[in-house]
């Protein structure tokens, strides 16, 4: 398999128990709660891209990645990276699909174990794995990874807090590099990170993609960084896919209200004096989500059957929006 | 108090903030100048640990201990403010200066009502009675568009979402009707749709009250599509100032030309092999600010002199850059 999809999603869905304790809910006659955090998703990634997801907060981005990389289980659905099904495998797959698989978080300053020097936070998925054998073969390999990332090989004896956000967010990389991993999942890599740097760091992953061929989820809010780094985007709405293009097509044609009012929202570098479109609304509770289309009350477009039904995912081409009146 | 209208609102002269501390003395704004007129919106942008923040707070004299003003002048409406004993503070933050701060849950009391925190704010300012004071607070919820004021004037800061607290801060900072507004980072915390909302709605209120508004923020979009003149600080002095559409379309300080380079924009077309411009290195802790011009290491148009003198500030076009650069006598 040269080409085609190295991740398959289908219809994955994750529902959060989040009743009150069952004593609470016997003697004041509580309902159970459930929280949907993630309903019906499906989308592939092929071999050697960048898919983003969009969306803002609650909309179940971080969710997804959960249960991409097994941190989660899925309540429905399905996830499959390279044909292995972490769920179903046998504890040899499992293995394998660990070892292709690796994340990179938000916040590095809270992702590294602040007493281990950089070289054992580097090498922790080559020990683990078992990928190579000796001392030194190790120590080698951490020297290459460090490099590879813009270290030098003697930061490799160094503490974490030594190093600037940047350069943090460069040996989370080197870590989640240490496996050879095919794919890897960037939950908002930058987003702790200012400007100039987080170029640095964007540079970099883009740079690393084209040499060692990763594919690349790449989960954020930001859709100025989505335009330097994905090849297809999904937009996420409190659970949903509402919809799901080409990088180039959605941005000069999103048919879906909520990704043109995202569009529209995001502040621009030319934007002087610019008014915004966006009313007063904002994202319902996840807990009670609006019936029919979740984005209904916020929708100029919204008729009488969007309260009451919701959407099925349309296709056309490569484009699926999930909406009764697209434009 | 003087209503002086030839002045500026703002006046703020070599501002130099230190914090002694056993490794030495730590400079975080180190001789900042600027002004703010009636009714406009300065920006205020840097990265982290550029002093941003810091210029605010000592403009309201909120320093923490063990850090002071060391030397500069703050002026509010030709009042100097920034010898002031706490009383005469008092005074002016609320009255005179209103403040927003980043995460509006912990800028409301979670125990008070919302209302009850409106109305205290204005008795005590504007001296008047409590039935009054409520009647105040109530308009004052209805103007930032919070919907059903009427009905949510009694509930808690925690029964509000994000944007909708953000709006009850802003209620709060503009209540006492102050001529000027300092917002730190108001809208980091909210997500993007929010975002648009609470800073078209900060706008608006200041343009018809005429308040001052220094925004301080790290999102040059926000700068863009908000801000009449923006102020560009690096290792705690000032880079660039300038009107803001002159800042963002032709920087003149090599800092700023790599900031507005750096941001990746969702309006333009980006070819996928395109890079985003990188600035290499990162800013220096305020530990070893390099001598000469703190943006030295960084620069690629760095010379010896730039490496002993501090530049002071150049007129670069519109704007004014503290590079040397734009040092005329040393072009001609």
């Amino acid at each position: 398999m040269s080409n085609g999809a190295l991740v398959q999603i289908s219809d994955l869905t994750k529902t959060f128990d989040i009743s009150s304790p069952w004593l609470e809910r016997v003697i004041e006659r509580k309902p159970r709660q459930y929280l949907t955090a993630v309903e019906e998703v499906s989308f592939d990634i092929e071999r050697g891209t960048t898919y983003a997801l969009v969306g803002e907060s609650g909309s179940g981005k971080s969710t997804i990645a959960r249960m991409l990389v097994g941190l989660m289980k899925p309540t429905r659905g399905s996830v499959h990276v390279d044909g292995v099904n972490p769920d179903s495998a046998s504890a040899e797959d499992v293995l394998k699909f660990r070892r292709q698989i690796q994340m990179i978080f938000q916040d590095p300053y809270a992702s590294m174990n602040p007493r281990w020097r950089v070289s054992e936070i580097v090498a922790e998925p080559i020990v683990t794995l078992g990928l190579l054998s000796g001392r030194d073969a190790v120590v080698r390999r951490v020297g290459e990874l460090l490099e590879q990332v813009g270290l030098s090989a003697r930061d490799a004896g160094r503490f974490p807090h030594e190093f600037s956000g940047g350069q943090r967010q460069r040996i989370c990389i080197a870590r989640a590099l240490a496996s050879n991993p095919e794919f890897i999942v960037c939950d908002e890599p930058t987003s702790a990170l200012d400007v100039s740097v987080q170029a640095q760091v964007l540079n970099l992953m883009r740079d690393l993609q084209r040499d060692l061929k990763l594919t690349y989820l790449f989960i954020t809010h930001d859709l100025a960084v989505v335009r330097y780094m994905a090849d297809q985007i999904g937009v996420l709405y409190l659970g949903r896919l509402v919809e799901s293009a080409a990088r180039d097509r959605l941005f000069s044609a999103p048919s879906h209200p909520y990704t043109q009012m995202l569009l529209d929202a995001a502040p621009r570098l030319d934007g002087f004096g610019r008014q915004h479109q966006s009313d007063s609304s904002e994202i319902p509770d996840p807990i009670n989500r609006p019936s029919g289309c979740h984005f209904h009350p916020r929708c100029s477009r919204a008729k009488s059957n969007c309260a009451v039904e919701s959407p099925q995912t349309q296709t056309a081409g490569a484009s699926r929006v999930a909406c009764f009146y697209p434009s | 108090m003087s209503d002086n209208t030839a002045q500026p609102l703002l006046r703020v002269r070599d501002l130099v903030v230190e914090i002694p501390t056993r490794r030495g003395l730590l400079r975080p704004v180190n001789g900042v100048s600027f002004d703010v007129e009636r009714g406009e919106i300065l920006g205020v942008v840097g990265e982290s640990g550029a002093g941003k923040s810091i210029t605010g707070a000592a403009i309201i004299g909120l320093l923490d201990s063990p850090s002071r003003i060391a030397s500069g002048e703050v002026w509010l409406d030709g009042e100097r403010i920034d010898n002031l004993d706490n009383e005469g503070l008092r005074k002016v933050r609320g009255r005179q200066i209103g403040t927003i701060f980043q995460d509006p849950l912990t800028s409301l009391n979670p125990l008070l009502p919302i209302g009850d925190q409106l109305a205290e704010t204005a008795m005590v300012h504007l001296s008047i009675s409590r039935a009054e004071a409520r009647e105040r607070a109530l308009a004052a919820l209805v103007e930032v568009g919070i919907p059903a004021a009427a009905q949510r004037i009694d509930a808690y800061a925690h029964e509000f979402s994000g944007g909708m607290r953000q709006r009850v801060v802003i209620a709060l900072a503009l209540i006492a009707e102050p001529r000027f507004v300092i917002a730190d980072e108001p809208t980091t915390a909210l997500d993007v749709s929010v975002q648009a909302q609470i800073l078209s709605l900060l706008r608006s209120l200041c343009v018809k009250r005429n308040t001052g508004v220094m925004l301080i923020t790290h999102d040059m979009g926000v700068i863009a599509e908000t801000t009449d003149r923006v102020a560009v600080l690096y290792a705690g002095r000032l880079a660039e100032i300038g009107p803001t559409r002159d800042v963002v379309e032709s920087p003149g300080h090599p800092y700023s030309r790599g900031l507005m380079a750096a941001t990746p924009s969702p309006s333009e077309l980006a070819d996928k092999d395109l890079r985003l411009n990188q600035i290499p290195g990162s800013m220096p802790g305020l530990l070893d600010v390099p001598a000469g011009c703190a943006f030295h290491p960084r620069c690629e148009f760095v010379k010896d002199r730039c490496r002993n003198a501090v530049p002071t500030s150049y007129p670069s076009g519109n704007s004014h850059s503290a590079c040397f650069l734009h040092d005329a006598e040393a072009l001609s």
